[in-house]
């Protein structure tokens, strides 16, 4: 019996009809085709995966789907508006914040969450609130200056 | 003193910088085709034994399930090294590890696939297992291998460089130490991805995430018995790759398969556990450094043994060997040099190219030796190290050719900015300081297929558009290849980087590059583009000038457009300049091509090490060690690395802080290790941890905070004078770690990682009245083959080997101090 699954992603009322064991992660980028959100690990270490579930951020590869019926979602596709990038997105790309991409993603949205509650972090919080994604290329440092420099637009 | 310049040097976003932080880049994975059937692999569960039999009725009876593979598909062996062609897509009669794939089945979707995976029945016969390098020298049979210098041992090689005993029996002291280096893995955190289709003519297209796309062309075209030229290899932008996506992978061969024979795409994505089977990571290095020295700290000679676990396969193994001893002279003055190292055949991932390849084990092992004879000799290890760095424009004991060095100004600037002088030594109980150096190569002198085919091959296509699109076989990995080909194009066209359009890693479009390994490709793709653009410049500075009346030599590319320096408002758009280019010459293409210089080594085995120029390093950590519990936190690191000069800072900054913290985890931490099953429990060989969960790495709260420093002295061999900075920086991090310990807490930790249990084990020794150290203590007898002798160039040697029989013997000089001062003298009259 497949699901029906009724959602807000990035603003858009989405649906699909869908496995009922399919992780929120497989949906998105399988069924809604939206594969900048990433996976890594399997099971909820890398941070890779990370989106926000009703602003509240959220590893999709330890999420059933069918738990978010009816739910907000945001994913990295959802940073753009109006064509412009979001503060986050333009110092990571000015400060060398991502390298190979791939954690990108989950970074931008895990910060994302963090700007939002707390618009001006010291930068021991920043790190605390990264803490749980990898990244195997840049050694952070550029990544924390990014979002530094994010809180400060 | 670097040119003006309006791209190169300065710090930029780079050219893929949106595709990234918007999620847009297409990674393996994420390319998903109509009609499109997945792929798993059934991997063995026991660490070597013979298959009796694959029963695959029941798989291939699944509702769902296309095409189930084994290993008589696949009768064609391959692998990244001509001499170790020892790999089947699919284990034929043999598997040799825990994760060896044995059969393939493709499906409608992955959970079928799992599914069938599950229901193939094989049949094994189990054979003795090798857990260490002590099993493999001690039992010639089984053989893991048919090949091989003798019984499981892969290779076994010695090299000798003049006189050595001699050198170090005339030395005022001798350090005779035992290191050992743990191995550990890449982890990038893409998995490993390839997706394969037959295109509508017929051939075949494979994606993949690889490093190495014409290897891995190369590969198919053997596997498949198929022609190079109806094969496209595309490589995706690589989710991290360190090394580990450099052989070509038995799943990138069976899905390849698959879609010629489903005739429809095919996918596999490994997941985190199989990615830690393809491993090809560092290998764990047993080494014993016996080193002579005087009493002013200066080195006589050098005698290393190196013993590595290879694991089950050969992967890039005898290169990995040689490489544990060939960039210790490029680094220090070193007048004689002996060295000897041998890879065994284990039952586990095999082992390859990790950052720093083969060179981060024998750099730890000598590092911390130098820290040792410091104390002994009561000389700041800074300045031990000054006084013993290799001089520029020189050629080393095994014959490597050696540019720039600007070694010394790292040391300098790094025990400046630490305040070195008033840490060392000096700091309370538990608080330490350590200092270690190291070099790197900027790109291998020789490519992996001997051939005299250039190692990169750039082309420019430029239209009346005033589009400027460039080709490259080039690989993002995510260390900016394609900014850096993009900017010197940018940069010689006097245009701004984002009018120009890269297309890279793709066999069927671009021309060949060998691929992103070896720190290669700034040096030699950008000698390439280098070529390639000032072609393109010149056609369109002849036809600027011959349109506009200015002589050639006074045309400026600069902001855009093509101008009289004496007379700027005297000029063309670019894009102008292109169509007069395009009217007077048809059709816009230029071709560029990179070719290292000839190597001066001519023994055997003196393909590795020799490069166009290298890099180095000195990096100065600070810990805090708990007494208590051992605990090991890193506050900071100092770091100068020798970049040549910095195309785009912010990208190097990067490389050198990813460096470090790759570093900080193998030092602290990374582990790739093996436990047995109790006998009742099939007494296997299993992985400890295959999880990113156990597997551990740094977080951003582990990371120290990075001080970096670039020394930027051009470098004639390298673009714009560019080195080297994707590997050299990890290399001095952990010898640097186990220095600062030993001045925080007075043990010595001479085996990677620097564990907190390892570090208590040494305090209680010191406690205990022994020796206050933990590490291995001997180093075992190895049959070593006869040594090739080669005399150093000092003393009229040529290159070749001595002993090598198709030559007369080569006279040799004296050893010891005589052969420093031969080495200086003659280094004095050849520069």
């Amino acid at each position: 019996m497949k699901l029906h699954l009724t959602l807000t992603v990035n603003g858009e009322s989405a649906d699909a009809l869908v496995d009922p064991n399919k992780t929120l992660l497989e949906v998105l980028r399988e069924d809604l085709q939206l594969t900048g959100t990433k996976h890594g690990c399997e099971l909820g270490e890398c941070g890779a995966c990370a989106v926000l579930v009703d602003g509240q951020p959220l590893l999709s590869c330890l999420m059933v789907a069918h738990e978010c019926q009816g739910r907000a979602v945001t994913t990295v596709e959802g940073l753009v508006e109006d064509g412009r990038l979001h503060p986050l997105q333009e110092c990571f790309a000015d400060l060398g914040g991502a390298q190979c991409g791939y954690c990108t993603p989950g970074i931008l949205i895990t910060a994302k969450a963090l700007l939002d509650r707390e618009p001006h972090p010291s930068r021991e919080l920043i790190k605390e609130a990264l803490s749980g994604n990898l990244c195997r290329c840049t050694g952070y440092q550029q990544i924390l200056d990014a979002v530094e420099a994010a809180a400060k637009r | 003193m670097a040119t003006p310049t309006s791209v190169i040097g300065k710090a930029r976003r780079r050219v893929d910088a949106r595709a990234k932080v918007t999620g847009q880049t297409k990674f393996a994975d994420d390319v998903m085709l109509p009609r499109m059937v997945h792929c798993r692999l059934l991997r063995s569960s026991v660490p070597h034994a013979k298959i009796l039999r694959v029963d695959t009725t029941k798989a291939e009876a699944l509702d769902g399930v296309h095409l189930v593979l084994t290993g008589e598909q696949f009768p064609i062996a391959y692998g990244i090294l001509p001499v170790s062609h020892d790999e089947h897509a699919l284990c034929r009669d043999v598997v040799r590890f825990v994760g060896d794939p044995v059969a393939a089945v493709v499906a409608r979707d992955e959970a079928t696939a799992e599914r069938a995976v599950h229901l193939i029945d094989v049949e094994y016969e189990p054979l003795r297992t090798f857990a260490s390098p002590a099993d493999s020298l001690a039992y010639p049979e089984p053989r893991i291998h048919e090949y091989g210098d003798f019984g499981n041992v892969h290779k076994a090689v010695a090299l000798e460089f003049g006189e050595v005993d001699d050198a170090i029996a005339k030395a005022d002291l001798v350090f005779d130490d035992v290191f050992f280096f743990e191995g550990n893995t890449h982890l990038p955190l893409e998995q490993h991805a390839t997706v394969a289709t037959k295109d509508p003519d017929g051939k075949l297209v494979v994606y993949s995430s690889t490093q190495t796309p014409h290897y891995l062309h190369r590969a198919l075209a053997k596997a498949l018995a198929m022609p190079a030229a109806h094969i496209r290899v595309i490589a995706t932008p690589n989710g991290g790759g360190f090394g580990g996506k450099s052989d070509p992978f038995n799943h990138e061969v069976v899905v390849a398969y698959a879609a010629m024979r489903l005739d429809r795409p095919v996918k596999i994505c490994l997941n985190r556990e199989e990615v830690f089977y393809c491993h090809r990571g560092r290998h764990p290095v047993l080494m014993r450094f016996r080193t002579g020295v005087t009493n002013d700290g200066r080195i006589t000679g050098l005698d290393l043994q190196t013993l590595l676990d290879g694991g089950a396969y050969g992967s890039y193994g005898v290169a990995s060997t040689f490489y544990t001893g060939a960039l210790q002279t490029v680094t220090y003055d070193i007048p004689t040099y002996r060295f000897r190292g041998c890879r065994v055949f284990t039952n586990k991932p095999p082992c390859g190219p990790k950052r720093g390849h083969g060179t981060p084990q024998s750099r730890f092992g000598q590092e911390v030796q130098l820290d040792k004879i410091a104390e002994k000799l009561v000389i700041d290890p800074a300045d031990l190290r000054l006084g013993i760095v290799q001089p520029p424009d020189s050629l080393t004991a095994n014959f490597l050719r050696v540019g720039t060095i600007g070694l010394a100004d790292c040391i300098t600037k790094v025990v400046e900015r630490s305040d070195w002088r008033n840490k060392f030594k000096k700091l309370p109980l538990g608080k330490g300081v350590g200092l270690a150096c190291s070099s790197y190569l900027s790109g291998a002198g020789l490519p992996i297929n001997w051939n005299d085919l250039p190692h990169s091959g750039v082309q420019l296509k430029l239209d009346r558009s005033g589009g400027v699109t460039v080709f490259c076989g080039a690989t993002e990995i995510g260390q900016g290849s394609d900014d850096v080909l993009v900017g010197i194009v940018a940069e010689i066209l006097g245009i701004d980087p984002f009018d120009v359009r890269a297309v890279t890693g793709d066999t069927d479009l671009t021309p060949v590059d060998l691929g992103s390994y070896s720190s290669r490709v700034t040096l030699m793709m950008g000698n390439a583009a280098i070529q390639a653009t000032e072609r393109a410049r010149d056609f369109i500075a002849i036809a600027v000038s011959a349109k506009l009346g200015v002589p050639r030599e006074r045309l400026v590319f600069a902001d855009r457009r093509v101008f009289d320096a004496q007379d700027p408002a005297k000029g063309a758009t670019f894009q102008e300049a292109v169509c007069m280019a395009e009217a007077r010459f048809g059709t816009l293409g230029t071709t560029g091509s990179y070719t290292p210089p000839r190597s001066a080594a001519r023994f055997k085995g003196g393909g590795v090490g020799p490069s166009p120029t290298y890099s180095y390093t000195a990096a100065v950590v600070e810990v805090d060690v708990d007494p208590e519990t051992g605990w090991v936190t890193v506050p900071r690191v100092w770091i100068a690395h020798d970049i040549g000069r910095a195309l785009n800072p912010t990208l190097v900054r990067g490389q050198v802080e990813g460096g470090v913290y790759m570093g900080i985890g193998e030092a602290l931490m990374e582990e790739q290790v093996f436990r047995r099953l109790p006998a009742k429990l099939s007494h296997a060989l299993v992985h400890k941890f295959p999880s990113i969960l156990e597997y551990k790495s740094p977080t951003s709260l582990d990371m120290p905070e990075v001080i970096t420093d670039l020394i930027e002295h051009p470098d004639p061999a390298g673009p714009f004078g560019a080195k080297e900075v994707g590997q050299g920086p990890l290399l001095p991090i952990m010898p640097a770690v186990a220095n600062a310990v030993y001045d925080a807490v007075g043990v010595r930790i001479d085996s990677i990682p620097v564990t907190p249990e390892k570090i208590l084990r040494a305090l209680e020794a010191k406690a205990a009245g022994k020796p206050a150290r933990s590490g291995p203590s001997s180093f075992p007898d190895i049959p070593w083959p006869e040594t090739l002798r080669v005399t150093p160039p000092w003393a009229g040697g040529d290159g070749r080997a001595s002993n090598d029989p198709d030559r007369p013997t080569n006279r040799h000089v004296d050893a010891g101090v005589e052969a420093r001062a031969a080495k200086a003298a003659w280094e004095k009259s050849s520069s």
